[in-house]
This record gives structure tokens, sequence and C-alpha cells, in this order.
């Protein structure tokens, strides 16, 4: 049969990760990707870094946002990737890192595979719109 | 199939849950290619139980659904889960909340849970469901549990995918009226009353009860709670054979539970079995798999059909451009409809092929 028509859709899991109650900006990003048409799962508070890495594993997202206020960015993220790594899922989800992450930090984590650090002040379009172009081709 | 899919068919088969994850987005997506790669999964399933779960919004499924995932993996059984939240009728965007519920068994990858969007079906299921249960089936989980989205009254495709159906009723979910209606009520083979710990419980255990003995001393074709052919909706003939036949000795028991408590989750967990057991011995398993296959089929071939039709609307000028004809009184749906179908009824006439032989033996 030759008509198959794609109904793709983009995917991403909005993660809250370590010791960190604030979830109010996750909350905010989640129902601003669903009303921009994404399918979005929603981790929940204080999940361990393996726990989102089975998430992203089992759920195939396109793209991995984690929110983090607490300032552990450091030991948690780079926890996440190689966990991504270890089971061949870091090659094409897109790991996005919003919350307060000093300027400093930043080139560290994209070196670490991060594709952009979002920090307060950025507006929601301006995520959206990076979703959209960058989220990877499969 | 190309080498990429025949890869992750392998990687599938092997274990790998990279490789069934991408096969669900692969269906899910209906990626090029996903027909052949769900046709050869068929041959390596058919071990799994399959149970679906189902009740209105805040019931208590996914929590229900995660403890049940525990009690299993407890007993050394492996574990998938399809939990289907709904899609925005605007945007397509969905929001999918099930699997905070779900952490019970965090850490442990042989519980595989797949949040699924509705994509705008309405019947509780997403159109991929089946398939990704057949993925799940494949790569060789012992039981797969299917949480429908937040059901109401009539959202009953669950019964299409699901070899056992459990309906969840909280305590105060309306008076016996409510019981008497037509839908989910009529598709359990087990009733849970989630939240038995909340006033109102026993009134609600009562009343169900008393409904499925109605169903039961009626005698009129009133299968108060097993799903048979005429829940199917497909052959109204096979109405008979569901009074007497072998799917009138099933009885839905009521079990009580308190998910979050994990209260009762191995009086529920026994239930299934015996209604498993049930479906075996009297031989309702293998009628009821036939009816899911056929409607399959049917699904499949519609949906086959209508990609063409669409193309050959394409092909006329657009949907628009018709439909601005009718409304200019030019002409009228019916004689368009006919004007697209009579060259495909020509075509069928005139082939005779018989490519739809039945395999033989």
């Amino acid at each position: 049969m030759t008509s198959e028509q794609e109904q793709r859709s983009i995917r991403c899991l909005v993660a809250k990760v370590g010791l960190d109650g604030h979830d109010r900006g996750a909350h905010v990003i989640a129902r601003a990707f669903r009303d921009a048409g994404f399918e979005v799962i929603y981790s929940g508070l204080h999940k361990a870094p393996d726990e989102i890495v089975q998430a992203t594993v089992q759920e195939d997202v396109d793209v991995l946002g984690i929110s983090i206020l607490s300032g552990a960015h450091n030991t948690l993220v780079p926890k996440i990737v190689d966990g991504l790594e270890e089971y061949d899922a870091l090659e094409d989800t897109m790991v996005l890192v919003g919350g307060v992450i000093p300027d400093e930090d930043k080139e560290q984590l994209k070196d670490e595979g991060v594709a952009a650090v979002f920090g307060p002040g950025t507006s929601i379009e301006e995520t959206i719109e990076f979703v959209r172009e960058n989220a990877p081709e499969r | 199939m190309n080498a990429a899919d025949e890869q992750l068919l392998e990687d599938l088969l092997a274990g790998k849950h990279r490789a069934l994850a991408r096969t669900i987005s692969k269906i899910e997506n209906r990626s090029p290619g996903y027909r052949d790669l769900v046709s050869e999964l068929y041959a390596h399933t058919g071990d799994a139980d399959v149970i679906g779960i189902t009740g209105s919004p805040g019931a208590g499924k996914s929590t229900l659904v995660d403890k049940l995932a525990e009690a299993y993996r407890e007993r050394g059984e492996t574990v998938g889960v399809v939990a289907i939240d709904p899609s925005s009728p605007f945007t397509g965007g969905a929001v999918l909340g099930d699997r905070i519920r779900m952490a019970s068994t965090v850490g442990d990858m042989d519980v595989f849970v797949r949040s699924m969007s509705a994509r705008g079906t309405l019947g509780g299921l997403s159109t991929a469901t089946a398939d990704a249960v057949k993925a799940m089936d494949a790569f060789g989980k012992d039981k797969i549990v299917i949480e429908t989205v937040g059901a109401g009254q009539n959202e009953i495709d669950i019964v299409r995918t699901a070899d056992s159906v459990a309906v969840l009723v909280p305590p105060g979910s309306g008076d016996s009226v409510q019981t008497l209606k037509a839908g989910i009520l009529e598709i359990a083979d087990v009733f849970v009353v989630n939240k038995a710990d909340r006033p109102g419980a026993d009134r609600t255990v009562q009343e169900l009860r008393e409904m499925i003995e109605l169903g039961e001393g009626a005698g009129f074709g009133g299968g108060a709670g097993h799903h048979g052919a005429d829940a199917m909706g497909t052959d109204a003939d096979a109405d008979a054979t569901d009074v007497d036949g072998a799917s009138g000795g099933w009885t839905p028991p009521i079990v009580e539970t308190v998910a979050t408590e994990g209260d009762g989750v191995e009086t529920f967990i026994d239930a299934l079995a015996d209604h498993r057991t049930y479906l075996e011995k009297s031989g309702t398993l293998a009628e009821r798999t036939r009816q899911r296959y056929a409607e399959e089929i049917r699904t499949l071939l519609r949906e086959d059909v209508h990609a063409v039709l669409e193309d050959e609307l394409e092909r006329a000028g657009g949907v628009d451009a018709l439909a601005e004809a009718v409304r200019r009184g030019e002409t009228d749906p019916y004689e368009i409809a006919d004007g697209a179908l009579d060259p495909v009824e020509a075509c069928l006439d005139e082939l005779e092929y018989e490519s739809l032989e039945l395999p033989s033996e």
C-alpha cells in the first residue's frame, strides 16, 4: 500500500531531577508545549537521574528538557547524559536544560552533550521555536 | 523491509529496550515501512496476557496499574504498560501524566511503561495501541497492561484489544440508574471499586452486585458483565450464541481496592487469573481472538481504502472545491461519493482476482 501517511508528532519529556521542589516553571513549559502541539510527558518532582534515563529510553522522546533550580546541574546532568549513552539514546535525543545556570557552567554542559541552556527570562516562544527547528530527524 | 528495519526487528527480538521504544514510535508515527515491521512481529506474538484497565478520570487507574505491575514483578513476570491520555482537539498536543503515578517499579527496566496520546481517537485508545501491544508481546513481556483514557460511559474500544477488562468504579459514581445504562459497565470482566476506604464504597459494591444479578436472572440476552459479540458491534447474529454459549458462564467479580496503599491488589490479580483460566477453558479466548483479528482486518482495509479515496479526492481538486460546488447547489454529497466510488467498484468487478484466499494448510 502506497498511501502511508506519516503522522509524526514531537514528543518531549519535561523532567525535574534531584532535590528541587520548584515545578512552576516545568508546569508552564509543559502546558506551553502542549499548546504548541507537542506530546509532553511530565516526570513529576524529585526524580533520580536513573528514573529520567529510563523514562527517556522507554518513551523514545525527541526532546528531554531538564529543569534544575537547585544548582546541582553539574552533578545531575552528566549522570543523565551517561545513562542515555548506555542505552544508545543520546545521539537522537535532544537534551535541553532550563533553570538558573551560571554562564560559566553553560559551556561545560554543552560539551557534555546538552543542546541548549535556557536561563531565566527566556521567552516561551523562543524555546518552542528552538525545539521545532532542532528536534532530531529520525 | 529495509536493512534498518530488519536490524530494528532483530534488536527488538533480542530484548533491546531502545529497539522496542523505537518500534512503538514508528507505529505511532506511521513511519514508512511500519506495516511490514508489524507484519513481521505477528509471528512472535500470542504469549502475553493482555489486561485492560478503564474507568473515569481520577478513579485511580494509573495508581492501580503501578501496584499491579509491582505485584507481577514480585512474581517474576515481566510487564509492559501502555498508558493513554487524551490529545488536544485544537492543537493535537497532549500532557501525558500517567507515568508520574508509576513510581513503584522505577529503576526496573523489565517494566516497560509507554505513554501514548490518543491522537484524536475517541474510543479511549489510540489507533496505534493494538500494534504497540503486539510489539511488547513480541519483545517477550508476560503481562501487558493497557490503561485507557479516563473514560466516561462509552469509551469501550478496550474490549477489542484486551483479553480481560477491569472497570474501575469509584465510590459515589451515581445511583442505581447509572448501573442500568448501556456502555462501559457492560464490558467489565472484573469490577474494581477503588478508593474502597471512602464513604459510599459499600453502596457502590451493592449497586454493582444488583446490576450483575439483574443481568444474570433476566435471561433475555442481558449479558450484564461479559463482553460478547454484541460489544464488538460487528455481527448481530452472534448475539444468540452469546446467551447460551460458553461466554455466559462468567460472572464478573467485584474487587475492592485501595490502590494508594496496595490493598486488595492480590485479590485483583487472582480475579484476573481466574478470568484468564475461564477464557482458556471455555474456548472464549479463541472466540475473542478471532473477533479481534476480524476487527483488525476491517480497520486496516477501511484505513487503506480511505487513503486511496483521499488521493482520488486530491486529484479531483481537493475536497474543498467539491464542498463549494455543493454549497452553490450544483451537486450534492451523495452524487460526489458515488462518482468517486464508481471506478473502484468497476475495477473490482472486472478484476475477479483471487488474492483474498485463505492460506493453504
